[in-house]
């Protein structure tokens, strides 16, 4: 992947060019709309979605508060079952590790099975920079990689491209990288399906090191597994000889018994399927079945200062189904590289500013990039209320405080940029406590209504460039009712 | 029963007519209500956009002006929303602060006793038909906190029903956000309108004369869009709908 997140302009710059664009704005209500229908149908089969609801958020929080534990555990059990266990603190150590652990195998190439964690590190440019090619396998992310593109979606990446995009690129990439695609490639989906097993096939035939992710780790034996749809993850997790997996640490559950909820709210919430179609799963190494050697880099970069913060921690609880970026109206219109990370749409929102902080100008203004209109908390198969967490990180960013950087408490200064807002904000306050000043003000802008102009000048454009003022009566209701129901002013 | 009319620093300022329309319709129904001008604003807009320290004052004047009442009646869900459900969040943070139990003793006695409008006439009143007339094709946007903050439900619909004269028809996409959002309105302006503009394109596809809400924060949002896309319609409270009568009809 060449496209980098790397020097982002804040969210709404970055989202009005997306806004404007009227290919990408169909492209994504099609994509978003018709997803979001299926999810519901899938949902409302399950007479229990809440109680698997509610249980999916208990393990999930159980689990993160004896994490230290549960991390133990887990490397114990996937020692003794062959593996062997890497502690990465964050992406430069993660990307190090993999990068050391493909050239011990003499090897220059590696397929990928669809992951998060190695996107979230930049494992491909890593890996690119020592010389050792990446091949993403599933087919969203084959779309965004030959097109040289940033993913725009945590499930289906190349979302923001339609039919007609993909087989131009197809047509036009694919020679760069591997087999052609074939001759006369049109747009029908059968077709183009056919063109990228061709050029995955040859490379899942050849390829000697495959790296993952995971969806879940089981700390009682150590088992890791894979959800998803097309199989090609399952080609990379058995034919090459060394197997590599990258998976943040907040991805554990205890038990086997566990998965039980989660294997029937993800698939519901992501693609909106009874079950998905491949569940891989497996523990350490196998004689004689799939990889001979399995390595596991537990990923932190961030998580342990996440979960340090109490309100903010919950988002540690997400299973990546997508079904909050599937039901936002911002995510919608802004498509998901205004999010200016692998994680866009609202968990986007509220994990970035929290695994990057909130030094750079795109990640201080992830938090406001939601109109908190909740559907995102709605629909989330472990609960995470989202639009607390937004809010909780705008007073981050606006009030400064405490949080946990590289396991340091650190203080934070409230950010630049927001001082005329912070002076209106405590004026309002101020007039707010003074029921007097309030009246007055409003008195006043009734007396010069005539005079009020339809558009507003500097930043009250905002509001103007594309909505007309609502006219100001001739009274505030308080004058009314002390006109009308007398008594005495209290307010005097 | 001693019901406040918590009007909002919203619609005191700019919409007295939903003020009016609430002290109308319920009184119509036997309700005498008070409006305690010491009233100003729950803090929401400060809340939300993370000054949650400037507005904690506003929200123990907000307890100090309406506690002593039975019942707080809003025509404002988001509002209505802010203290039924943030207050009590306000209490919790800054207990987690260590700043003791001060904010959440100050606030717990507004809490359970203010209500949105509609849940108000349904709920506390145990009304639905509320003997209203308004002869004009309405169709209903329900706004995100009303809708998955209170829960209104379908009581705003079971009231407009029941008035006599008034179609009721479907918007698409009524679920989805028109895109206010208090501050995100100035703070990210491309996609506020953007939602807008196709909130108001589902709502004109309706052929409805008025886009009726339960919130004005919103309707000023959509309506400015509608009067700058020329669409014909209008927006109007629900409590403006509910108080017009044959008598007195509303617009």
């Amino acid at each position: 992947m060449s496209g980098t997140f790397v020097g982002m302009p804040a969210f709404p710059e970055a989202a009005r060019e997306a806004v404007h664009d009227q290919t990408l704005r169909g492209n994504l209500r099609h994509a978003t709309h018709t997803i979001r229908a299926k999810r519901r149908t899938a949902v409302a089969e399950v007479s229990d979605w809440a109680e698997l609801r509610e249980a999916g958020k208990r393990i999930k929080d159980h689990t993160l508060r004896h994490l230290d534990r549960y991390l133990v555990q887990l490397e114990e059990s996937v020692t003794a079952a062959g593996g062997t266990v890497h502690w990465a603190a964050d992406a430069g150590e993660a990307n190090r590790i993999v990068t050391r652990l493909v050239k011990e195998t003499g090897e220059s190439e590696v397929v990928k099975v669809k992951s998060m964690a190695t996107q979230e590190i930049g494992l491909n440019e890593a890996l690119e920079e020592e010389g050792i090619r990446a091949y993403e396998t599933d087919l969203a992310e084959l779309i965004v990689q030959l097109g040289k593109d940033r993913p725009s979606h945590i499930l289906v990446p190349a979302i923001h491209r339609n039919r007609g995009e993909i087989r131009e690129i197809f047509a036009r990439e694919m020679s760069e990288w591997g087999r052609p695609a074939p001759e006369g490639l049109t747009d029908t989906p059968a077709e183009l399906a056919e063109a990228a097993r061709l050029h995955l096939r040859e490379k899942f035939l050849r390829a000697k090191v495959g790296v993952s992710g995971a969806n879940f780790m089981v700390a009682e034996t150590g088992t890791l597994v894979v959800v998803e749809s097309e199989g090609n993850g399952r080609m990379c997790l058995t034919l090459p000889e060394t197997l590599i997996s990258v998976v943040g640490i907040e991805k554990i559950v205890p038990t086997w018994r566990d998965l039980e909820v989660f294997l029937q709210t993800l698939p519901r919430s992501s693609t909106a399927e009874r079950m998905n179609p491949y569940t891989s799963t497996w523990t350490g190494t196998t004689d004689e079945d799939g990889p001979r050697n399995f390595h596991l880099v537990l990923l932190d970069n961030g998580r342990t200062d996440t979960l340090a913060d109490e309100v903010g921690r919950q988002a540690l609880r997400c299973i990546r189904c997508s079904a909050c970026l599937n039901v936002c109206p911002v995510y919608e219109r802004a498509g998901g590289h205004a999010y200016g990370s692998v994680y866009p749409g609202p968990i986007g929102a509220i994990l970035s500013p929290q695994l990057r902080g909130t030094a750079s100008e795109i990640d201080a203004s992830l938090p406001y990039a939601s109109s908190l209109c909740g559907a995102c908390y709605e629909v989330c198969p472990v609960a995470i209320d989202i639009p607390e967490v937004l809010v909780h990180l705008r007073e981050r960013v606006v009030q400064g405080g405490q949080v946990t950087r590289e396991g340091n408490k650190v203080v934070l200064r409230p950010a630049k940029g927001h001082a005329a807002e912070r002076a209106a904000m405590r004026a309002a306050r101020w007039a707010f406590t003074r029921p007097g000043a309030l009246r007055t003000g409003q008195r006043l802008a009734s007396r010069t209504r005539r005079f009020h102009p339809r558009t507003l000048p500097g930043p009250g454009r905002a509001w103007t460039g594309t909505r007309d003022l609502p006219p100001v009566p001739a009274e505030p209701f308080r004058d009314w009712w002390h006109r009308t129901h007398g008594g005495k002013d209290e307010t005097k | 029963m001693r019901v406040a009319l918590f009007l909002t620093c919203v619609n005191d300022t700019l919409y007295p007519d939903t003020g009016r329309a609430v002290v109308k319709l319920l009184n119509r129904l036997g309700v005498e209500v008070d409006f305690p001008v010491a009233q100003t604003c729950c803090g929401q807009a400060h809340y939300n956009t993370g000054y949650r320290y400037e507005a904690e004052p506003l929200a123990r004047h907000f307890s100090d002006v309406f506690r002593d009442y039975e019942a707080i009646v809003t025509p404002s869900g988001s509002c209505g929303a802010m203290v039924r459900e943030l207050y009590p969040r306000m209490g919790e943070r800054a207990r987690a602060e260590g700043r003791g139990d001060t904010l959440a003793t100050a606030l717990a006695p507004v809490v359970p006793k203010t209500y949105e409008l509609t849940e108000f006439l349904v709920d506390v009143l145990g009304v639905t038909d509320v003997g209203a007339y308004y002869p004009h094709t309405v169709t209903y946007h329900p706004t995100c906190h009303g809708l998955r903050g209170l829960g209104l439900g379908e009581r705003p619909l079971r009231l407009l029903r029941a008035v006599k004269g008034l179609e009721l028809v479907e918007l698409p996409g009524a679920e989805e956000c028109c895109g206010f959002g208090g501050t995100f309105a100035l703070k990210n302006a491309d996609v506020s309108a953007a939602m807008g503009a196709d909130k108001v394109r589902n709502a004109a596809s309706t052929g409805a004369e008025v886009l009726c809400a339960a919130d004005n924060s919103c309707l000023m949002h959509i309506g400015g869009t509608m009067t700058r896309l020329r669409t014909g319609m209008r927006p109007v409270h629900i409590a403006q709908i509910l108080a017009s009568t044959e008598e007195e009809p509303a617009a």
